[in-house]
This record gives C-alpha cells, sequence and structure tokens, in this order.
C-alpha cells in the first residue's frame, strides 16, 4: 500500500453508515473479489466513510461526516444499514456525538439524506424494516424510506445482501446512472425474477418430488421454501463473490429474505405460506404435492399448476402482505416527518 | 481531570460509544453501556422454535453461525436428539470457519489499525497519528498483510457457504444436524481453502503478532484484569457431546471450577428493564422495557456467576484448555486470538478427515409441545447462552446471554464494575486529543455491540449521562 500517496480526487465520494444494526451487509459486502474491496477503495471510489472498518474514531469520526454535509452537498453517495428506530425518542440507535449531543440515526439519516445525490437501503433492514422491526417491533424500527419520503431509495434487500448486488447496484449509479427499478425500488438487474422460476429444482416440483426432510437433493416447497413469493437471482448467482451455493442447493428451504414481509410472512420458516386460497379450493401446504399431481392427471397441464400454484396464489398472498406492510411503513412515516 | 468522549467508537461490530475519566495521563473511571436495542427475545416469543437458529443468525453479522449453533443446541436439549456424527461435523466446520472469519478480520482490519500509520484516505482517514512505532518497512509489510488479509477472510466465508449455502446467516446449522453432504468435491473445496487460510494464519498472522507483541510489549502492563474466565466449551467432540475440545470452565481468582448454570443470575439495577431487584436466573429472566428507570446507563443487563464479573473470549478458552497462562491483559488477549486461530484451524483439518460421506447427516425430530432446553457454547467473544422454554409447541419464553453481557455488562446490584469497565482503569493516555490507547484496550476484547460509557463530572460524584 502507498502510504504516502495523493488522496484520491474526483472519485465519487461514498458514505456508508451503520444504525440499528448487525454490520452483516458490510461483512457480506467484504466478501466481493472482483474488485475486491481494497481494490474498489483504492481505484474506484473516494470511500471517505465506512462506519464499521473506518479508522477515526470520536470527533474526528463525526467530522468527516460533517465535512461530506458542508463541503460535498449533492455530490456523494449515501448507503443505509440498518433500521431506523423512532422508540425511545429516537435514541435506540446513536451514530455518534456532535456538538457534545446524541447524533441519533434518524437526525443523521435526514441530514444526510438531504445532501446525497443518491440514497441506497443495504440489506432488508434498511429496506423493508427486517429483523429487528419484527413483530412486536421493541424498537420501533422504520425503513429507510419511511424516514425519508421525499427522497427515492434505492433498496438492495437481501439479509444480507450478495456482495455482488451491492456492488453492481452502486457501479451502476457511478457507470450508468439509476438502474430500472421495480415496484419496490428493488434494482430489477439482480431482483427481476422470483426464486422459484430460476431454481435449478423446478424440474422436481413440476414432477412432485418433493424432499421429505432437510438435507435432501429434491424440491424444498414442502419444506416452507419462499422460492415462489421471493425475488433474486441467488438461483443462478449463487453466494458469495465464487458463487458456490445458496440455500436450496444446500438442501435447506428459501427463507424469503429479500422480500418487504421478511421474516414476519416468511414464519414458520419450515412451514409452508398459510393456508394457500383458490377461489373455491383451499388447501394446506402439505396437499400441494397431491393437488399438482391431480392438475396434471385431470389434464390441467403442469404448467398451468404451477402458475396457479405460485403465480397467483402466491402472487395474491404477498400483494396482501405488502400492502400490509406497506399501510404500516406509511402510517409511521408521518410520524417521523412530522418531526 | 478530562473527560474524554470517544463517540462513534468504530472498529467494533458495530460502533458504540466510549468516555472515559482521566486525571494525570491515566483512566480513573469509565462506564461501558449499550445503547443498541432491538428486543430479540421478545421478538421470539410465539415463534416455531425451529425458526429460532435462523432468527437469531440475525443477532450480529460477523459471528452469525455460533447463535444459530446455540439455538440448535437448545432445541436439541428440549427435545431430547442428537445430530449424527456427521451432523455434529459439519456443523463444527461451519463454526470454524466463521471462528477463522472473525479472528482474521477482527486482528487486521479492527484491531491492527490502532497500531500502524494509514494511509490518507479511504477508510483510513483521520486516524490518529500519536504512538506509532513500527518502522516506515515493517509498517508497510503489515500494511500488505492487512490488505492480504481481506482476500483470506473472504476465504474463510467462502468456506461457511460451501457448507451452509451462504454467509453470514448459513442455512446449514440446525437442530439435528447439517444438510450439505460431505461429497468428494464439496470436502477438497473446503480443504484446498482451509489450507490458505492457515497457511496465512501460521506464516503471515501469528508472525506478525510477535512482532506486535515485542515492540508494544508495555500492552502487556495495560487493561490488566483479575483472573476471572469464563467459557461453556466450545466445538463438541462426538455427536453425543461427552466432550468439547476447548471445555467448559469457571475460573474465580486462577482456581479453575467447573461450570454451575445455577449460579448464573442476570442484574438489573443499572439497565432499561423493568422487573425485580433481585437478580434473576436466564431460565426465568424478564425482558420488559423501562427506558426511564432511575439510576439505569445500559441496554445490556449484567450478568454475573456466583456474584462475580466473568471475562470470557479466546484468552480464557485457552487459560481454561490449559494452553495459556502467562497473564491477563490487552497483548495477552491479542495473541491469544491468533494463537485460537491456528489451533482450529488445525482441528478443522482432523474433522474434515473424519467425514464420511454416505453416512446420515441430519436426524429428522418432532417439536416437542411442552419443553425446557438450553444451549451453550462458545463464541467468538466468550461464553454464550440460549435459555427456550416451548409451549403448545411455540417459544413461550426465550433469553440469550451473549458474551458482550459478560464482557461489556454496566456494575451490577451490588455496584461492582463489568470487566472492560475495570480493565480500562488505569491505563495511560499520553495525549488526549488522540487517546489511542483506549481502544487499544476496548479492542482487544472484540467488543461486538453499540456500547457507551459514560464518565463522572469533575467535583461531581453523580455521572453525567451522554448517552442513553
Amino acid at each position: 500500500m502507498d502510504v504516502d500517496g495523493p488522496k484520491p480526487k474526483g472519485k465519487p465520494v461514498v458514505l456508508w453508515i451503520g444504525t440499528n444494526t448487525c454490520a452483516g451487509d458490510l461483512l457480506s459486502f467484504l466478501n466481493n473479489s472482483n474488485p475486491d474491496y481494497h481494490a474498489w477503495v483504492n481505484e474506484y471510489v473516494d470511500f471517505r466513510y465506512d462506519y464499521l472498518i473506518g479508522a477515526a474514531e470520536g470527533p474526528r469520526n463525526v467530522e468527516i461526516l460533517e465535512s461530506a454535509l458542508t463541503d460535498m452537498p449533492g455530490q456523494y453517495i449515501l448507503i443505509v444499514e440498518g433500521t431506523v428506530p423512532v422508540g425511545s425518542k429516537e435514541l435506540c440507535s446513536v451514530i455518534g456525538i456532535r456538538n457534545g449531543e446524541p447524533w441519533t440515526a434518524f437526525q443523521a439519516v435526514r441530514e444526510l439524506g438531504a445532501k446525497a445525490e443518491y440514497i441506497i437501503a443495504a440489506g432488508t433492514c434498511a429496506a423493508f424494516g427486517g429483523p429487528y422491526a419484527a413483530d412486536p417491533n421493541p424498537s420501533d424500527s422504520l425503513p429507510l424510506q419511511a424516514v425519508l419520503r421525499e427522497r427515492t431509495i434505492i433498496n438492495v434487500p437481501g439479509c444480507p445482501i450478495n456482495p455482488e448486488w451491492m456492488m453492481g447496484t452502486i457501479n451502476h449509479l457511478i457507470m450508468y446512472g439509476v438502474p430500472e427499478l421495480d415496484g419496490l425500488n428493488r434494482p430489477k438487474l439482480f431482483y427481476g425474477q422470483t426464486i422459484h422460476d430460476q431454481c435449478q429444482r423446478r424440474v422436481h416440483y413440476e414432477n412432485s418430488v418433493f424432499a421429505q426432510r432437510l438435507g435432501e437433493p429434491w424440491c424444498m416447497y414442502k419444506l416452507g421454501c419462499k422460492g415462489p413469493t421471493t425475488y433474486a437471482d441467488c438461483p443462478s448467482r449463487q453466494w458469495n463473490s465464487e458463487h458456490l451455493n445458496w440455500p436450496v442447493k444446500a438442501n435447506t428451504p428459501c427463507i424469503g429474505c429479500t422480500s418487504p414481509e421478511f421474516p414476519d410472512g416468511d414464519m414458520p420458516f419450515f412451514e409452508h405460506l398459510p393456508d394457500v386460497k383458490l377461489p373455491g379450493i383451499k388447501m394446506r401446504a402439505n396437499q400441494v404435492g397431491k393437488w399438482a399431481g391431480l392438475f396434471t392427471a385431470i389434464g390441467i397441464g403442469r404448467h398451468l399448476a404451477a402458475n396457479i400454484l405460485t403465480g397467483r396464489l402466491a402472487g395474491n398472498y404477498k400483494r396482501d402482505l405488502v400492502n400490509l406492510r406497506r399501510k404500516k411503513i406509511f402510517k409511521k412515516g408521518f410520524r417521523g416527518k412530522g418531526k | 481531570m478530562k473527560k474524554i468522549v470517544l463517540g462513534p467508537f468504530t472498529r467494533a461490530n458495530n460502533s458504540c460509544m466510549v468516555e472515559v475519566l482521566v486525571e494525570s495521563k491515566k483512566v480513573v473511571d469509565a462506564k461501558c453501556c449499550g445503547t443498541f436495542f432491538r428486543g430479540f427475545e421478545l421478538i421470539l416469543k410465539g415463534r416455531d422454535p425451529r425458526d429460532a437458529s435462523y432468527l437469531t443468525e440475525r443477532i450480529c453479522g460477523i459471528c452469525s453461525s455460533v447463535h444459530g449453533m446455540a439455538a440448535a443446541y437448545a432445541l436439541e436439549n428440549a427435545a431430547g436428539i442428537r445430530p449424527p456424527a456427521n451432523g455434529n461435523l459439519l456443523r463444527n466446520l461451519i463454526l470454524g470457519a466463521d471462528f477463522l472469519q472473525n479472528h482474521i478480520r477482527h486482528i487486521y482490519l479492527f484491531s491492527f489499525v490502532d497500531f500502524l500509520k494509514l494511509p490518507e484516505r479511504g477508510p483510513y482517514l483521520r486516524s490518529y497519528e500519536v504512538d506509532k512505532r513500527f518502522s516506515p518497512k515493517t509498517n508497510d509489510a503489515i500494511l500488505e498483510h492487512l490488505i492480504q488479509s481481506i482476500e483470506i477472510s473472504r476465504l474463510t466465508h467462502e468456506m461457511v457457504t460451501l457448507l451452509g449455502g451462504k454467509a453470514p446467516f448459513p442455512h446449514g446449522i440446525l437442530a439435528g444436524g447439517s444438510t450439505v453432504p460431505p461429497t468428494a468435491d464439496v470436502v477438497m473445496n473446503f480443504k484446498a481453502k482451509l489450507e490458505r487460510v492457515n497457511h496465512f494464519i501460521q506464516n503471515v498472522m501469528l508472525p506478525d503478532i510477535y512482532l506486535l507483541a515485542e515492540v508494544y510489549q508495555d500492552y502487556y502492563k495495560i487493561g490488566c484484569s483479575k483472573t476471572n474466565l469464563l467459557e461453556y466449551g466450545l466445538f463438541p467432540k462426538d455427536e453425543k457431546d461427552t466432550a468439547r475440545h476447548f471445555p467448559a470452565g469457571a475460573v474465580i481468582d486462577g482456581r479453575l471450577q467447573t461450570v454451575d448454570l445455577d449460579v448464573i443470575k442476570e442484574h438489573l439495577s443499572r439497565s432499561w428493564y423493568a422487573g425485580d431487584s433481585e437478580a434473576q436466573h436466564p431460565s426465568v429472566g424478564q425482558t420488559i422495557i423501562d427506558r426511564d428507570k432511575e439510576g439505569a446507563y445500559s441496554w445490556i443487563k449484567a450478568p454475573r456467576y456466583n456474584g462475580v464479573a466473568m471475562e470470557g473470549g479466546p484468552l480464557a478458552r485457552l487459560w481454561i484448555r490449559g494452553d495459556y497462562r502467562a497473564g491477563i491483559s490487552t497483548m495477552d488477549r491479542i495473541m491469544a486470538r491468533a494463537l485460537e486461530a491456528k489451533v482450529i484451524g488445525e482441528l478443522m483439518i482432523e474433522w474434515l478427515e473424519n467425514l464420511e460421506p454416505g453416512r446420515p447427516i441430519f436426524t429428522p425430530f418432532e417439536v416437542p409441545e411442552q419443553a425446557e432446553g438450553v444451549g451453550l457454547t462458545g463464541a467468538m467473544r466468550g461464553p454464550l447462552g440460549h435459555w427456550l422454554r416451548i409451549d403448545r409447541g411455540r417459544i413461550a419464553h426465550y433469553q440469550i446471554i451473549t458474551p458482550t453481557a459478560w464482557n461489556f455488562s454496566p456494575r451490577d446490584n451490588s455496584g461492582q464494575k463489568g470487566p472492560v469497565e475495570e480493565a480500562l482503569i488505569g491505563t495511560p493516555v499520553e495525549d488526549e486529543n488522540q487517546p489511542i490507547e483506549i481502544g487499544r484496550v476496548i479492542r482487544a476484547f472484540d467488543v461486538c455491540s453499540s456500547c457507551s460509557a459514560h464518565v463522572i463530572n469533575q467535583g461531581s460524584s453523580s455521572y453525567l449521562t451522554i448517552l442513553p
């Protein structure tokens, strides 16, 4: 490393702050390999603020964020990892001491967010609330969009993010601008299709070959797999940057960690969606295999059966949950904005 | 007297806050306080007990698999089942790889940064300039190793992924065993990576740490504590869990005893939780928030062993195992972490050789309608316990005591300081504007929580609450 090398000039400034988080997303980001963390920091960006690895502590650390606010308004990419808790006067998460007072995550996100060129929510907590906002949401945690309603938040969910989802999104912003987003502001590049539609084990589903226990190499649907309602490219991309494995390939169900309803809408993880409803038909997860077989037998066709089961049914179920979560977000969002 | 506020305190798993009181260039008082409240125990209530492995992994990004492990042990204990031999080995391998990830990232990215002269850019902006003793040549060499450590620690997470599906938050650690069969391609890929990681630990990381210990010898006398140590035991040797590779033990004043779970009590007097003024055993302890509680200053509860504040982590484990009994100080803690990585890496080679392809990896079981279970393990930074009660097939009660609760606990009902608070006393601070020594002492414990310390005001007997 060139210790006395010149300070990077003209490189895009990136600030990554952590609010109520486990740091899993930044640790996952460290698993990138092309470029890896060091090459990225050294060659491609001016990564001035890394809440986890940053060498500066105390007032010297806070100065870096303050200088971004005063010297580079509108010129930095802000990445936020974690929920923004508004319980206990927003003091459940404090990112530093500023002017002798706690600088709460809520204040920091509002201030830094207002002056950012782009804002990225890293991980499901920041994007949708995630595990820390799970019922009964003890810290009164909100996702980023709920406290920055006036800004477009680019959501990169995942628990954690796949290293390449984040690397790809940041680099898309730098090289080509805002990527094409879906209705939940996720880049379609990574979240364009369901896990189920890309799954290597789709053929087992079609043939009703279901794993009966964890560790078996068949379709995980009856063990609770949330692949049909989860949008992410895990089956094709795989994890981590060596693309070695992913939860279904590891003979376990997908638990739907990129979805807005995660985890409440995806639990129990090893049971299927609650009763699946079709007009005139109601079936439990353990009957699905039987029905899929029956549909085939009576000539509806495998694809139709699959569409009914995954597309329409799952779609309706998902919409309900998303609407429910959105209602919650906006109700609380108003409260947040009023402060 | 001078008040020093370090907010945020970075390079801890999630930044935290530290405030200390300095008099005549020495720390005379400090309080550690968790400011980070998520309420996992409340979130877990009413859920399917099998979900606890995956959900509790989300407590911590850098040590996720160990929570999955403790939750799996607790449910196996409640359901009265054991994993097959392969299941035990595979889980140990996933957890072992995550340990190596934690230790390598902690040593280079979190801890070494306090001792190196860094380039003024990127994440290294505004680092302290004082007390950097390495020669420019050595400094550059260690910086080069720091860059290598990013690649090597990535390999450890790829190892977790090979057997666990992804990292962090692997899917392969469950009550009943593991889920990826040990086929030749997977085992070979894992082994090749492990050998590269072991080579780095033995030929790069350990020599760097020996060098550090030589140049910063005074840190054997800084951050010293009494020999009060706790470990629950790490890595079961076989599927029946007859013994562990790192044995359990409680050490009080340097005397080793067997661990008695009944004497663990959580004190709440200085924590923001309502409840009894009597300390409670975790199997019955409650989590009821009371943010306005008089005299409280932390979200962390104060666990005590027979009334004693106990330290956990690699040093405690190696001391109890009989491998390292030189002393209890900042440099001993750093040294033990590096040595433990070496021991774990070597054990993992043995475990790979003991895998039996084609043999079972998972024991199916039914979740009991009513049962109690406890899951205990050593975690990256100390003893971890999950206490579980199941009623009508759902979680009725869940209590977690993390290593951070032990190490960073606030004062207890009798006013006794937590281990880090105690270790900070006497730490020299040469330059109050660049108090680099404080971070070195705290980071040697491997902080893993938002925490903050409060400082006593000059001429005042009450602590000023800077942070909630």
